[in-house]
């Protein structure tokens, strides 16, 4: 007890050191060269606090595990019970926007979420399958949002004439990032990948008179449903005159709804069936060992340029779509945060659990957005749940996974017996 | 040749401060392996620290002795920070899976850039210039050149830090532990250097030379936010992967080529993509030089 008091002692003190100078003092707002400085005892004091508070608790509570025995962790249970998960979040999905009295803004927030379902699908086959770290990939979101934008607004294209073009333009450009890194390794490759992210975020900010600069892009056309459109206004031609119906906001964000999660699907099958080909199995070697991939004749260059490919092909996509249900687009939308958010869902959700995706992505999107009164608090607890979720579940949510191929019965993986700084 | 005397004079002093930074980058990287996305936003935290130190000591007239404190006191303010840092959300993540702490990392990064707009708010803040003045080297027609006293200033306190740690690094026991858990952690711990307390030491002393960066970077704009740190973080980590991450002299020598890139791109291009300039450049040294440009190239073993 004692130990622990010292110990929290600690941290207090340190707490104290930390927050002092934030929390202790506030700048005024006075401009250039007249600063004013007032004394915040009461924030600092409650600060500290709850510092000694949170590390008597958490010392209690390793008191109180460390008398538990360890459970063995079930990795087939785990298994089963996956199996049913999976489609019965599908069916939940497919009647959630139906659902009488469920309001247009939890569509809404499902149409999001969904979007950063398809995001983390998608970079999960370039950082999950083929093990490169890509820090970048909301490079390829801004091409596929910008692509229909511009194919829309020069050409008159329709949201579905233009989803294959956006996909075949970032996948196109995923190649072009994909050369010049091949021979970069782990960190380099990340770097890299960052800079072509803020590269094309530059670009898209500053070549005013093609993507109208910071202002964006305004206009867009939002999907139609075989030709039907959407409009409060109702009449003929539109999906409420059609069927006879009262136009309602939510049949238009619930259309959305299917629309993503058509996308989303897609996404996942493509990445379960190619994990089955030689192409998923190529990749997946790749992230085990290069080296040995090499000696064993496997085509280095065209897996990595694939996997950069497809991975970019389905940001592509998810863009398009953002834009389309935006109808607005603008270069804060494609900022670093966005890549590492994505990126955040793929590690969260145990890299290379297509499953694992859906839940980390409805943990860091759908909090967030339902804590939104909690204002300029957000981020800051966005942050603090990233760096408390790694700490607690290093590995993800799920963190057993089936090897693509095994000899007979294909046994589940338990964290603990995948090699580390593999995977 | 007098404009681009300047441009000179302008990047190396930019780029001094981006050496800095990089040097706790690429510190961390040697003798941890991971990206320390945190970094930046620990320079920002030295800006801050810095501003309100200078604030607060605005009655004081000797000049040089309230910049002495802020130095001081932000470099303390940092490394407790650093030391914090790598406690609560590394520590507990190493030896784990690869991408674990880079998340941890950019979670901390996000959660610093946000604390300091939670409690500071988020205007821009501005200080007079402390040190005006300068040498005139140069007088060609109507165009000046001229290395201010603030430069000046930056020049010579990057030089001395950067002659101070070269010590530490080479002469000192600390040192050899340093360079002994980056060549080796494990084998480094069997023969008794303790290597939490060298790694901790060397987040301390990486943050503290962002600090010097921070508070430098303050005094040399003039106007700080809470978001300068991405940016600044983001330039030099570039000059670490430039210089070969890992590599001291090599983090320096990227800080310098991109402080040239960038003040000879805004002088004799667009300021618009002068930092478009400084990722392609990046991307082409990679391309044929993948592990930098003093970078070991590493050997595969099978």
């Amino acid at each position: 007890m004692l130990e622990d008091l010292k110990d929290a002692g600690l941290c207090a003190f340190f707490a104290l050191l930390i927050f002092a100078p934030f929390l202790g003092v506030h700048l005024g707002d006075g401009t250039s060269g007249n600063l004013t400085l007032g004394p915040t005892p009461e924030r600092l004091a409650l600060a500290v606090a709850a510092t000694f508070i949170a590390r008597m608790a958490m010392l209690a509570w390793h008191r109180l595990r460390s008398k538990r025995t360890a459970k063995p962790s079930n990795g087939a249970a785990a298994a089963r019970a996956a199996k049913y998960i999976g489609p019965v979040l599908l069916a939940v999905a497919i009647i959630f926007p139906l659902l009488p009295g469920m309001p247009n803004a939890y569509i809404d927030l499902g149409v999001l979420i969904l979007t950063y379902v398809m995001l983390g699908w998608g970079l999960n086959i370039v950082v999950g399958l083929a093990g490169l770290l890509d820090l970048g990939y909301v490079a390829f979101y801004a091409v596929g949002a910008y692509s229909f934008a511009l194919l829309a607004s020069n050409f008159g294209l329709g949201f579905w004439e233009c989803l294959p073009l956006a996909g075949i333009l970032a996948a196109f450009w995923g190649v072009c990032l994909g050369f010049p890194v091949l021979r970069l390794r782990g960190d380099y490759l990340a770097i890299v990948t960052l800079a072509f992210g803020e590269i094309i975020r530059l670009v898209i900010t500053n070549w005013v008179s093609l993507t109208g600069g910071p202002n964006g892009l305004l206009g867009m056309p939002a999907p139609s449903l075989f030709g039907l459109k959407f409009s409060m206004a109702g009449g003929p031609g539109t999906f409420a005159g059609f069927f006879g119906v009262d136009p309602m906001p939510w049949q238009k964000t619930a259309y959305l709804f299917y629309v993503i999660l058509a996308l989303a699907l897609l996404t996942n099958w493509v990445t379960l069936r190619l994990r089955k080909q030689p192409l998923g199995r190529a990749w997946e070697a790749l992230r085990e060992d290069e080296i040995a991939c090499r000696s064993l004749g496997i085509n280095v260059r065209n897996t990595k340029l694939t996997a950069f490919a497809i991975g970019a092909m389905f940001g592509g996509f998810a863009g398009c779509f953002f834009a389309a249900r935006q109808s607005f687009i603008s270069p804060d939308s494609f900022t670093f945060i966005e890549s590492a958010t994505v990126l955040a869902i793929v590690v969260l959700g145990g890299a290379g659990s297509q499953l694992g995706v859906v839940l980390a992505a409805c943990v860091m999107i759908g909090i967030p957005e339902l804590l939104q009164s909690l204002q300029i608090y957000r981020m800051l607890i966005f942050g603090l749940a990233l760096v408390t979720i790694m700490v607690v579940r290093p590995r993800g949510f799920i963190s057993i996974r089936r090897p693509s191929v095994s000899l007979g019965k294909a046994k589940m993986i338990g964290a603990e017996l995948r090699a580390e700084g593999k995977g | 040749m007098a404009y681009a005397l300047q441009q000179l004079i302008n990047g190396l002093t930019l780029g001094m401060i981006y050496g800095l930074i990089a040097i706790g980058y690429t510190m961390v990287y040697g003798i941890i392996g991971m990206i320390n996305f945190a970094h930046g936003d620990v320079f920002m935290i030295g800006a801050f620290v810095g501003i309100i130190v200078l604030t607060a000591l605005s009655t004081v007239t000797s000049v040089p002795v309230a910049l002495a404190a802020a130095f001081v006191i932000s470099a303390f303010i940092c490394a407790v920070y650093g030391f914090s840092i790598e406690r609560v959300a590394y520590r507990p993540l190493r030896g784990s899976f690869r991408l674990a702490p880079l998340i941890s990392a950019i979670g901390m990064s996000i959660v610093l850039e946000n604390y300091v707009q939670v409690s500071q708010g988020a205007l821009e803040r501005a200080i007079p210039n402390l040190l005006p003045g300068g040498i005139v080297l140069l007088k060609q027609g109507d165009f000046v050149v001229q290395l201010t006293w603030m430069q000046l200033a930056i020049i010579i306190v990057t030089l001395v830090l950067l002659a101070a740690f070269t010590y530490l690094v080479t002469k000192t026991p600390l040192g050899r532990a340093m360079r002994a858990v980056e060549q080796d952690a494990k084998m480094a711990a069997l023969l008794g250097v303790n290597t939490n307390r060298t790694i901790s030491l060397t987040f301390v002393i990486g943050s503290a030379l962002a600090a010097f960066a921070g508070v430098m970077f303050l005094l040399y704009y003039g106007v700080i936010d809470f978001y300068i740190g991405f940016n600044a973080g983001i330039k030099a980590f570039t000059a670490a992967v430039l210089g070969g991450i890992g590599s001291l002299p090599g983090a320096v020598l990227g800080g310098l080529l991109i402080g040239l890139i960038e003040a000879f791109w805004s002088g004799y291009a667009t300021v618009a993509y002068k930092d478009a300039a400084v990722y392609s450049i990046l991307a082409i040294v990679l391309m044929f030089m993948p592990s930098g440009l003093l970078g070991r190239h590493e050997i595969e073993k099978v």
